[in-house]
């Protein structure tokens, strides 16, 4: 796909030699009309976009004050400069945060600061000329909003709001990015990312269900728009649809299965992955979210726990109580919402599930963490609990585990590449050099530890991974999701083990096994 | 873009995925695989003929398990498995298979 290099691994991710203009090509396709215009946006660029891009700059100026300190108080210190992932993949320099960054801060200069206005020359200000938005449309995409080159900032200044503000910009003046706004609608008019309606969502459980029987011999139930059920599983589409995801998806189902709780996956809300944070439209973003809401109070539910998605746990750890709370409706005693991991591994330390680890004895894995879980979450309601509790899962199911470089994990961690609405095929070139520092880390593990497989919490990370593993010579299936893992060591009870496999196969009844 | 097939023109979005999905036909698929250096052997076909049937049914293409079975079932175990489908179609069982088939672009995270 494409003319470019695959980047060389090298033992550490070294500064690139710069190379300007490297990636100005690299633009996705734009939204269509029929993609624009559901979402109320116009349908295509209007004639006066100058002057409404510049006042709907002014309204979210008005309405964050983040966004203001952010453009206001870079001081140009370059701690930033080397710590994204598309610039150390790609060596452009309008990749490094800061300058990214003074896309949109040239333009902020001009019309919001006194001396941008009367002194544009002294200040670095620049008027929005038709140059300057083909440039926001092409490294406004290159960033996938996973907030590492925040961490660095000593002032905490954060360059996934300017990228979101600046496409919440070009979106209101009918320049919208394709994939993000398909998306977006395919959500409000059929439930999900993908476009999977009720009756192939119901024949896809259905098969999942006949092949965990004809695995295990357990009947394990998948259920689907279920009155009166405890839980309500919201979990990414993808996680029907693909492979890794559907490993995890398996792997829930026998946990709840094991746990002895009911639960169901909505038809109307079968989506966790809201991709208006990538577009930064609060409006689009509650929109999606209030169809969660929709969904636990029509089912009647008790409790919500979210898959194994990186974003959606964004959206619903930090903004789901302001999008769609309150959620007095819910059982209080539980966290409103809750991680798959919380509650995997809350049985986990009851001593309430039993592995047989061996199962993944075939693997050496280490664990990806995905960049919003890391940075914008946390897991079992204490610092550090998002970085923990999906290792002392994956300890807890797995006898051969390593981690990765030190900084190349935890709130350090490098976006796997396709994050932020960027995981589509016409930035596959970017995708593709952008995951360059990950591998690097990945490779060196690789190479001192024997490490065959690496674990994903997020639908992004697993799909950009099958997709760019073959790009540097690796198997696609060497990413896989945690909960696969629990799937493979969960020993259910009354599961068919190997020595009676042959006996039983045939059997449509499970032998019980005694505790 | 668009195909050129026997003097008729097929209106295709930027990815070659044709807009009018009535207007597949045999010949257009052909001309698609083409087109993504794929040579249209039985075994492509008989994806391709069950992705149209799944999606007539559910306006969907059918999700990776969905189609390794129902592989499994016509063409035996061995092919059941999603290398094989990926062998057959490069760029992946879903997007490349779906575009010669004349449907739409799965999306999402996928």
């Amino acid at each position: 796909m494409g003319d470019y290099k695959v980047p060389e691994l090298t033992e550490f991710t070294e500064i690139p030699a710069l190379q300007e203009g490297a990636m100005s090509h690299s633009h996705p396709y734009l939204a269509a009309p029929e993609h624009q215009e559901p979402l109320g946006f116009p349908g295509e660029l209007v004639e006066d976009w100058h002057d409404r891009a510049i006042a709907r700059f002014g309204e979210l100026l008005d309405k964050s004050r983040a966004l203001r300190v952010y453009l206001d108080s870079c001081v140009r210190c370059g701690a930033c400069t080397d710590k994204c992932h598309y610039f150390l993949g790609t060596g452009d320099p309008k990749n490094m945060p800061v300058a990214r960054q003074d896309l949109m801060r040239k333009v902020y200069r001009r019309h919001f600061t006194f001396a941008g206005k009367w002194l544009p020359w002294l200040v670095g200000a620049e008027d929005l000329t038709e140059e300057v938005l083909d440039d926001w449309y092409s490294y406004f995409h290159q960033c996938s909003q996973c907030r590492r080159c925040s961490v660095y900032c000593p002032y905490g200044i954060d360059t996934a709001e300017l990228s979101m503000a600046a496409r919440d910009i070009m979106d209101h003046i009918g320049k919208g990015q394709k994939y993000c706004n398909e998306i977006i609608g395919k959500v409000h008019t059929i439930g999900n990312n993908l476009g999977l309606p009720g009756p192939a969502l119901a024949d896809t459980l259905e098969g999942l269900e006949e092949d965990i029987e004809d695995e295990t011999g357990v009947k394990v139930r998948l259920p689907l728009d279920e009155k009166g059920a405890e839980i309500l599983l919201v979990t990414p589409s993808a996680d029907f649809f693909a492979e890794p995801h559907v490993d995890g998806l398996m792997g829930y189902a026998k946990v709840f299965h094991q746990a002895g709780v009911s639960w169901t996956i909505s038809s109307y809300a079968s989506e966790a992955a809201n991709f208006a944070m990538f577009i930064g439209s609060y409006e689009q973003m509650r929109e999606i979210a209030l169809r969660i809401r929709k969904a636990a109070l029509d089912l009647g539910v008790k409790r919500l726990v979210f898959g194994e998605c990186g974003h959606a746990w964004r959206v619903a750890y930090s903004f789901l109580n302001t999008l769609a709370g309150p959620w007095d409706f819910l059982d209080q005693k539980y966290p409103i919402p809750q991680h798959i991991c919380e509650f995997t591994y809350d049985l986990i330390q009851k001593g309430a599930l039993k592995f047989d680890k061996s199962a993944n004895d075939d693997m050496t894995l280490t664990f990806h963490d995905s960049c919003n879980v890391a940075r914008a979450t946390r897991m079992g309601g204490v610092p550090g609990g998002q970085f923990e509790i999906p290792r002392a899962i994956a300890r807890a199911v797995c006898n051969n585990f390593v981690d990765m470089a030190p900084d190349s994990i935890r709130e350090g961690t490098y976006c796997c590449g396709g994050g932020g609405g960027l995981l589509t095929d016409d930035l596959m070139e970017l995708r593709v050099k952008g995951a360059k520092p990950r591998m690097d880390a990945l490779n060196q593990v690789v190479q001192t530890d024997g490490v065959t497989h690496m674990i994903a919490i997020c639908a992004i990370c697993k799909s950009q991974f099958s997709k760019v593993f073959p790009e540097y010579g690796m198997g696609m299936d060497r990413v896989v999701s945690l909960h696969q893992l629990v799937s493979n060591a969960i020993i259910l009870d009354g599961q068919t083990t190997d020595e009676d496999d042959d006996e039983t196969k045939a059997g449509a009844a499970p032998t019980e096994t005694e505790e | 873009m668009a195909y050129q097939l026997n003097g008729q023109t097929f209106e295709a979005d930027e990815e070659g995925y044709i807009k009018d999905i009535s207007q597949w036909s045999r010949e257009l698929a052909e001309l698609i695989a083409e087109d993504e250096n794929i040579d249209m052997t039985d075994d492509h076909w008989e994806v391709v003929n069950f992705l149209r049937e799944y999606y007539e049914e559910y306006q969907i293409a059918p999700a990776i398990r969905v189609l390794t079975k129902a592989v499994k079932k016509t063409m035996g175990p061995e092919k059941g498995n999603s290398k094989y489908l990926y062998e057959l179609f490069p760029y992946g069982p879903a997007k490349q298979a779906c575009k010669i088939a004349g449907l739409p672009k799965p999306t999402g995270c996928i």
